[in-house]
């Protein structure tokens, strides 16, 4: 199952080698991972989507960072009321032909043309992960020449409507 | 390790010829703030970055044992700190200096020895240029380490090193490494004096107190059950929770069983105590886990070599499990009733529930009587020395108040099984990593903690050669530990397993060329000696114990020997092999 888990560390050199390092010893696969400063100085936030096995992986995975002396706080936040965010470059072919049909597809998605080129577009695009999926697979027909992602950092949302299920970190 | 002259080095000598008396150094500063922690025993090995510690060290000296290999002098460090209960002191020289350490940090990550291991590290400025002598000891052992630590700037350095002792001795305790750069025991630091800094740890912070309302499940859990047994490891061992297990299981009359490293926390003829579980325990141990009802776990991990096959550990247990380190709880074993906390004050909680004797009669009736029926045995059909007689005699000769420490493999299995330990903490093994040549240097350091005790090293002929050349320590520092090779001129263990599961093919495991150990001891000016029967063992080891003088006594036990009962690889502990009526 994939999971969305934050945590707040003690800005220190090493921290993430630390913490991803922690996750390779226990075999945990990282599909993204953002890490950058919070408001206050010092602290980070670290933002991972990871795939689990199981609830018992799952909780392994929590308290394993939690045991890290650098890791302040772990959470969990799959199941709440979350806003997710990702930023995608993608790098299409758009040879005069195409232009116009590709440009139709960017306005819905509200992404932007950030550099043109003869036949080469560039455009940024930022949303939840699905919504970069889902455009990057109506671009994929035109030829993607180069693409990066930089992975999906979340918050939780402020009102959330019930309260969540979140394994407790004994 | 050779001496590493760099421009960086001449600068900072340079500097350091100028300064005025009063300014502390970093060197100085390391020391001080050792002193500050209580240290009273350093294990180590100089080397080119280190030059100014062991300089500092010289005009300000705390002890200091040098070993001959850094691999000696943790696995030391480690036995120190198994029998003294504090902190495991080691310095090493950067690059190989600290590489040699590997082994040893990581057996303590394993085994939760507080260790604080200070390496040696290039000058700041060339780290990263793959400088002559460096290793990125920091990377390296950033898996096997409870935390460490590369220090950045002298101001740091009091502040670190307190820290690094509260982290490796506080919660579940471990391994903490702190890196220092030549340059960094070179500056000179701000202040005259040290201020001992206020610990700031917002991300560290172990729960040591029980939650009563989970402890007040487990005395309804116990009220309940009919077949309740209680299983202790290490954790009752560093909670120094001895007294109050035993103190609980006479209350309540709950039999006990230990883990491999548990062993010591309850006497070894206590009537309620059923011998170690796991792969190599014992009969009523294993089949006491297999039926009970009700399994309480206290400061144990339930590694795979006490649990055998998952999916048939426990299989009518309740589990409950006691841990300071909440990772461990529900790691491998689903558990009903987890609590973190320390053992000794978990323990002590559950003393204040209003539990009598239970009314377990039954239960404790056919434990015994499968404790007397299916005992630890051998039988002695070759009429050569039997490595379980070594173990017996020893016992017999020390009245099993010595301090025990061994390597891993059959050795190590048979003096668990066969030297029942009279207390706590005088057992030093190898248990997690499962370490070759560990426990000779473990010897001495628990030699140097205790003394006045009466130490032996078990160790097979394969492991002894591993670390062998501390033997230059025993006579040098007086350690009158007695080494005892069982030696079956093979890697015991390994070849028990080829004969078991690979038809006996018996690749690279026998050793029939080996060193004369009686001339390698008086090489070392130690006394030698070698016996090959019961006679003349009993006889010997009359005369080396009541004698204050180290000595090592190779004994040649039957080669094919193994041990038994034992639960194979993949399946569970009620299908132990080995076991004779």
């Amino acid at each position: 199952m994939k999971r969305v888990i934050t945590t707040t560390v003690i800005n220190q050199s090493g921290v993430l080698n630390r913490v991803t390092g922690l996750l390779m010893k226990r075999q945990f696969n990282i599909e993204s991972i953002t890490v950058g400063h919070t408001e206050k100085t010092g602290i980070s936030k670290m933002t991972f989507v990871v795939h689990v096995e199981d609830q018992r992986k799952l909780e392994q995975l929590l308290k394993q960072l939690q045991k890290q002396i650098d890791v302040l706080k772990v959470n969990d936040i799959t199941d709440k009321a979350i806003v997710t965010r990702e930023l995608a470059l993608i790098k299409v072919l758009s040879p005069p032909g195409v232009r116009s049909e590709i440009t139709s597809i960017i306005e819905p998605f509200r992404a932007t043309v950030i550099d043109m080129s003869k036949n080469v577009i560039t455009v940024q695009v930022t949303g939840d992960p699905e919504k970069i999926e889902a455009f990057i697979d109506l671009l994929r027909p035109y030829g993607i020449k180069e693409l990066t992602r930089t992975g999906a950092t979340a918050f939780v949302r402020e009102n959330q409507k019930a309260p969540a299920q979140q394994l407790s970190i004994l | 390790m050779s001496v590493n002259v760099n421009v960086k080095q001449q600068d900072a000598q340079k500097i350091g010829g100028e300064l005025p008396k009063a300014k502390l150094q970093g060197s100085d500063v390391f020391i001080q703030s050792l002193q500050n922690e209580g240290v009273d025993m350093i294990f180590g090995y100089p080397g080119g970055a280190v030059l100014p510690l062991y300089d500092a060290l010289y005009k300000n000296p705390i002890p200091h044992i040098l070993a001959r290999h850094e691999q000696g002098a943790i696995h030391a460090a480690e036995g120190y700190a198994r029998v003294s209960g504090k902190t495991g002191v080691v310095i090493a020289t950067s690059g190989p200096g600290a590489t040699n350490l590997v082994t040893g940090i990581a057996d303590a990550m394993m085994d939760s020895l507080p260790l604080v291991i200070f390496t040696g590290q290039v000058a700041s400025a060339v780290i990263g240029t793959d400088a002559f002598q460096e290793a990125d000891i920091v990377g390296i052992t950033q898996p096997i380490t409870k935390h460490n630590y590369q220090v950045k700037n002298v101001e740091d350095l009091p502040r670190i090193i307190h820290e690094a002792f509260h982290i490796a001795s506080t919660g579940r305790p471990g391994p903490v490494l702190v890196d220092i750069p030549k340059n960094i025991s070179n500056d000179v630091f701000p202040t005259a004096e040290i201020k001992v800094t206020e610990l700031n740890l917002p991300g560290y912070q172990p729960t040591t107190s029980p939650n009563f309302l989970q402890i007040q499940k487990v005395g309804q859990a116990l009220q309940r059950s009919q077949k309740p047994l209680i299983l202790a490891g290490a954790g009752v061992l560093h909670g120094k929770a001895s007294k109050e297990l035993v103190e609980f299981i006479e209350k309540t009359g709950v039999p006990v069983t230990n883990t491999l490293l548990g062993l010591g926390t309850i006497p070894g003829d206590h009537p309620q105590f059923l011998g170690m579980a796991g792969m190599h325990g014992t009969y009523s141990a294993n089949m006491a886990i297999c039926e009970a009802d009700l399994l309480i776990n206290i400061g144990a991990r339930f590694d795979d070599r006490l649990t055998g096959n998952l999916e048939h550990f426990a299989p009518n247990a309740t589990v409950v499990h006691i841990d300071i380190d909440p990772a461990e709880i529900g790691k491998n074993v689903d558990t009903a009733i987890p609590i973190v906390g320390d053992a000794k004050e978990a323990i002590q909680s559950l003393l204040k529930l209003e539990i009598q004797k239970l009314s377990i009669d039954s239960w404790t009736a056919s434990l015994a009587k499968m404790k007397s029926d299916y005992p630890l045995n051998y039988s002695n059909v070759s009429k050569k020395l039997l490595p379980q007689e070594v173990i017996e005699l020893v016992h017999r000769h020390t009245n099993g108040d010595a301090i025990v420490t061994t390597d891993v493999g059959q050795h190590q299995m048979w003096a668990a099984q066969f030297y029942r330990f009279n207390h706590p903490d005088n057992w030093v093994t190898s248990g997690g990593l499962g370490t070759m040549g560990f426990g000779f240097p473990a010897a001495i350091g628990a030699q140097i903690a205790k003394p006045n005790e009466t130490v032996v090293a078990f160790t097979g002929d394969g492991g002894f050669q591993m670390t062998l050349q501390e033997l230059s320590l025993l006579q040098e520092s007086q350690l009158p530990v007695k080494v005892i090779i069982l030696n079956n001129q093979c890697l015991g263990m390994v070849r028990q397993w080829q004969q078991t599961f690979y038809d006996e093919r018996y690749s690279e495991s026998l050793l029939p060329s080996q060193p004369d150990f009686v001339k390698l001891a008086e090489a070392y000016d130690i006394e030698g000696y070698k016996v090959e029967n019961y006679e003349d063992a009993d006889e010997l080891f009359k005369k080396v114990f009541a004698s204050n003088k180290p000595a090592l006594i190779d004994c040649r036990v039957e080669q094919m020997e193994n041990v038994y009962p034992m639960v194979a690889p993949g399946k569970g502990l009620h299908e132990m092999i080995g076991v004779k009526g």
